[in-house]
């Protein structure tokens, strides 16, 4: 039997390699893990982390509104952004620094590199040392997706990574792409005073997102000087020293343009799976992404791909949970075959927030499910309006005869907190009922909850 | 225009039925009298057929899905349309008609049959505690199961017992997938004698279902209905065990002992067919057919089919058709007509060993046969001299609204007088 220097190789390590790596040690298996970057990933260094980082310092800096109330004044000329974005990049670095150390702490050796497949178990790193592994685990993420004419030069035209990279900001930004980078991004700038512009070629914004759910944000933003145009494509950029220029068609056809310092291109993101030699081994793409089977095994025995490289949610939680699944089934344990699409949450970091699993209303309509629908607005906790923030709802979509919780959707304060004791029932196969008879500590948005499961069983108190 | 596909009476006494399997996918077409799903009934596996054309579009109710009659179980029309408005209307059970399939009944009101089950008959392994420990352990596991509380909800509602389902959740908890993929009829309790409970001093609840629920509803009607009396005879079985052994000589299949039973019983009818009736209430029915059933046990209930028609038939004929139907007795897949509308019924627990016993009559019938074992016994002869025969104690148990004793007496009289001289059938 051929002898391999590891039981397993990671390449990559963002929040699925990582992880998948530290469990692989955990299970006894020698593990190491390649990395190009930084350990941490996007989601660390360009990603969640920074941008969590920014919408807290823009919430900090929206509450200034709140003193003024209150008759604090309140001198804000020497508002300096470059300490909003060093503050980001020093949560990222020490996250990033924390990562490496849960590595050591593992027994993980991080090889620092580029990962190109010799063959199904033997990698070369940046063209000269060569490692072999039983198994490997393919976890390279994903990088923005550019789309040609609009391509990006990280000046004018910005990337999700340059908009975490700006020191100073633009008076007027455009956002392309209303999903949720695209409107965690309107949220920071418009918080922070910028003149944000948001073009949506579907005809809602979050458009994966519950309708009901984006109506809450939608609503507010507006309020907030936010101007959205959805059904509407950008079809022109013209860039002058003086800033951009965007042409852009709304669904009757008509043609308008805007113009604003800078445009930010958040129309998703594309799988990194070019130059890692997957095609020589026999490992299978699907339009760039790793077509993978049970325990996210790739058409190679042994290898392995999670994450953004596979066409599953775009999402840290489930990068993570897949390389947990494969790792274990690595080391012979018996995990669930696949991440349960139902069971995955997912969270946008606006203001109010929006948060949800389980299909929306309109998909289960359009697969001709069987539902019902219980709804219960925040204002009726409270708590929501003692602290200034009524707008949201809880809505709960359930089996009609079993009652089954088949998906969740909450927007609002605290939604992607709230979303978890929806989710743990689902998962554990709760009912609403067990929620709805539950105490819940008042006053709480958490009873907002409660106050869902007990419109499903027909007695919600405050409605 | 999508039509719902509803579940519908595949027998006359079905009031819920278990869908087994689709045997049509979403999107399969279907063309009419394709076999949509078969489905478990109280006391068959039935086909059911497509009356409607078109495809397939949406399941309603997977496999393993307990259904009401009238339940919606499924949509059919043409491919991409619109089925939101059947689906959302869906929950709202309609009283939708019972639709009993066409059955060739000899009594129009015929009511459904009720075996004859005495209680010494029953099966059940869960009765008594028995001190073998080291036997192989029943199916239930006494006490407390983990589960969630939606699988404890589709278990009640498909009416199966949480605790016969073994669990696949954290900590051997029982989930949705171990309701969905649990085979109710894999899980039954094993025949009598098979099993022992280990004497844990617990009781074990078995939910009463299908079959079950069937066979006490029917018995408990006819027993608390019917004013049962009961005619005991002895008959010298001799000459009936000679007659089979020189018929046998001459088959290639041996004819079976009920068969000969059933000729016997089906010959005394035709001279005495008073006995050969049904109480309707206001009036009496008197067959014009014979149609004798044999109360078949399944080890988790009972079946009678029935032989049509038994007066005008040889007895090689009708043990021709009785192990036909003995045979699909035992793979489930009887259909309602063959097993309904019997006119006279025999249940035999000879085999067991039962001396004797008393029967509980079988509607529409008015009268049930139970036979005991053959048993060699001295008898006095004709020479008062004390002899050996080969002896068989049978119980008539009759509905005294339809038969006096004098008639039953006379119909008893006449089957033992041709059991004992099987040429009287030639008279």
């Amino acid at each position: 039997m051929a002898e391999y220097n590891y039981d397993l190789i990671v390449i990559g390590a963002g929040p699925g390699g990582y992880v998948a790596a530290i469990r692989a040690s955990q299970l006894g298996l020698k593990a190491a893990v390649i990395e190009k970057d930084k350990p941490g990933g996007v989601c660390l260094n360009i990603g969640c982390i920074p941008s969590k980082a920014l919408i807290h310092q823009a919430e900090v800096f929206r509450s200034i509104a709140g003193l003024k109330e209150m008759g604090v004044v309140i001198d804000s000329s020497k508002f300096d952004y470059s300490v909003v974005f060093k503050k980001s990049r020093t949560a990222a670095d020490r996250l990033s620094k924390g990562v490496q150390s849960l590595l050591k702490k593992n027994k993980v050796e991080l090889l620092p590199g580029t990962a190109r497949f010799v063959s199904a178990h033997e990698i070369e790193i940046d063209g000269k040392n060569r490692v072999t592994a039983a198994n490997i685990i393919v976890a390279t993420g994903s990088s923005p997706r550019q789309i040609p004419g609009f391509e990006f030069d990280e000046k004018q035209v910005l990337s999700s990574t340059g908009a975490l990279m700006l020191e100073t900001l633009p008076k007027r930004l455009i956002i392309l792409g209303a999903g949720a980078i695209g409107m965690e991004f309107a949220h920071i700038m418009n918080s922070f005073g910028v003149e944000v512009t948001v073009v949506e070629m579907l005809d809602q914004i979050l458009p994966l997102e519950d309708a009901d759910s984006v109506d809450v944000v939608a609503r507010d933003f507006k309020k907030r000087g936010i101007t959205m145009h959805t059904s509407t494509r950008a079809t022109k950029l013209q860039k002058s020293k003086s800033g951009i220029k965007l042409t852009i068609e709304d669904a009757t056809g008509k043609s308008s343009t805007l113009d604003a310092d800078q445009l930010l291109v958040a129309v998703g993101r594309a799988p990194n799976s070019a130059g890692l030699g997957l095609e020589s081994i026999g490992v299978k793409l699907d339009r760039g992404f790793i077509v993978t089977g049970d325990y996210y095994e790739t058409a190679v025995k042994g290898v392995f791909a999670i994450g953004d490289v596979i066409p599953t949610p775009l999402l840290a939680h489930v990068a993570m949970k897949e390389g947990e699944i494969a790792v274990e089934h690595i080391a012979g344990q018996d995990p669930e075959r696949r991440v349960p699409s139902d069971e995955i949450p997912s969270a946008v970091y606006t203001e109010p927030q929006v948060a949800s699993f389980g299909p929306t209303e309109a998909k289960l309509k359009a697969a001709g499910m069987a539902f019902e629908k219980a709804i219960f607005p925040y204002r009726g906790a409270g708590k929501s309006v003692a602290v200034e923030q009524p707008e949201g709802m809880v809505k709960v979509l359930y089996a009609p005869e079993t009652h089954e919780i088949l998906a969740a959707h909450i927007s609002g304060a605290n939604a992607t907190e709230l979303i978890h004791e929806l989710l743990l029932a689902k998962k554990a196969e709760l009912l609403p009922e067990d929620i709805a008879t539950m105490i819940h500590a008042h006053p709480t948005l958490s009873e907002a909850v409660m106050e869902s499961a007990r419109v499903a069983e027909g007695w919600a108190i405050h409605i | 225009m999508a039509e719902k596909i509803l579940m519908i009476a595949l027998s006359p006494t079905m009031e819920e039925g278990t869908i087994v399997k689709w045997h049509k996918k979403e999107g399969d077409s279907v063309k009419s009298g394709d076999v949509l799903c078969e489905v478990e009934t109280d006391k068959a596996t039935m086909d059911y057929e497509s009356s409607q054309e078109g495809t397939l579009l949406k399941i309603v109710h997977g496999d393993g899905t307990a259904s009401k009659v009238g339940d919606l179980i499924g949509v059919i029309g043409q491919k991409g349309e619109d089925i939101q408005a059947i689906l959302s209307a869906a929950p709202a059970q309609s009283a939708a008609p019972a639709q009993p399939v066409a059955s060739a009944q000899p009594v129009a009101s015929a009511q459904p049959s009720a075996p004859a089950q005495p209680t010494a008959a029953a099966q059940s392994v869960a009765a008594k505690p028995s001190s073998a420990a080291n036997g192989p352990l029943p199916t239930l596991s006494p006490g407390q199961s983990k589960s969630s509380p939606l699988a404890r909800k589709l278990a009640s509602r498909n009416g199966y017992d949480i605790r016969q389902i073994s669990g696949s959740g954290p900590g051997g908890r029982v989930v949705k997938r171990d309701v969905e993929g649990f085979n109710p009829s894999l899980a039954q309790p094993a025949a009598a004698g098979q099993a022992y409970v280990a004497a844990t001093g617990q009781n074990v609840d078995i939910p009463v279902t299908g079959k079950r629920a069937v066979i006490a509803r029917r018995l408990s009607e006819s027993k608390f209905s019917a004013p049962h009396y009961y005619l005991k005879s002895s008959v010298e079985m001799e000459r009936v065990i000679e007659a089979r052994s020189m018929l046998n000589k001459e088959q290639t299949e041996k004819v079976s002992f009920n068969a000969f039973i059933i000729k016997f019983v089906a010959e005394a009818l035709k001279r005495h067919p008073a006995v050969n009736a049904s109480w309707q209430g206001d009036h009496i029915t008197q067959f014009g057919s014979i149609d004798i059933a044999l109360a078949v046990d399944l080890g988790n209930g009972l079946m009678t089919p029935v032989v049509r028609n038994c007066g005008n038939r040889g007895v090689v004929d009708i043990d021709h058709e009785l192990k036909e139907l003995i045979q699909k007795t035992g793979a489930g897949q009887l259909k309602p007509e063959e097993y309904t509308g019997a006119t006279f019924t025999i249940s035999n627990l000879g085999s067991f060993g039962v001396e004797e016993f008393t029967a509980i009559i079988n509607p529409p019938g008015a009268a049930i046969l139970a036979l005991g074992e053959l048993k060699k016994v001295p008898v006095v002869d004709e020479h008062d001299q004390i002899v050996v025969r080969q002896v068989m104690k049978m119980t008539l148990s009759c509905d005294h609204r339809v038969i006096d004793g004098a008639t039953s007496g006379r119909f008893m009289h006449e089957l033992t007088r041709t059991m004992e001289n099987p040429v009287r059938v030639l008279y």
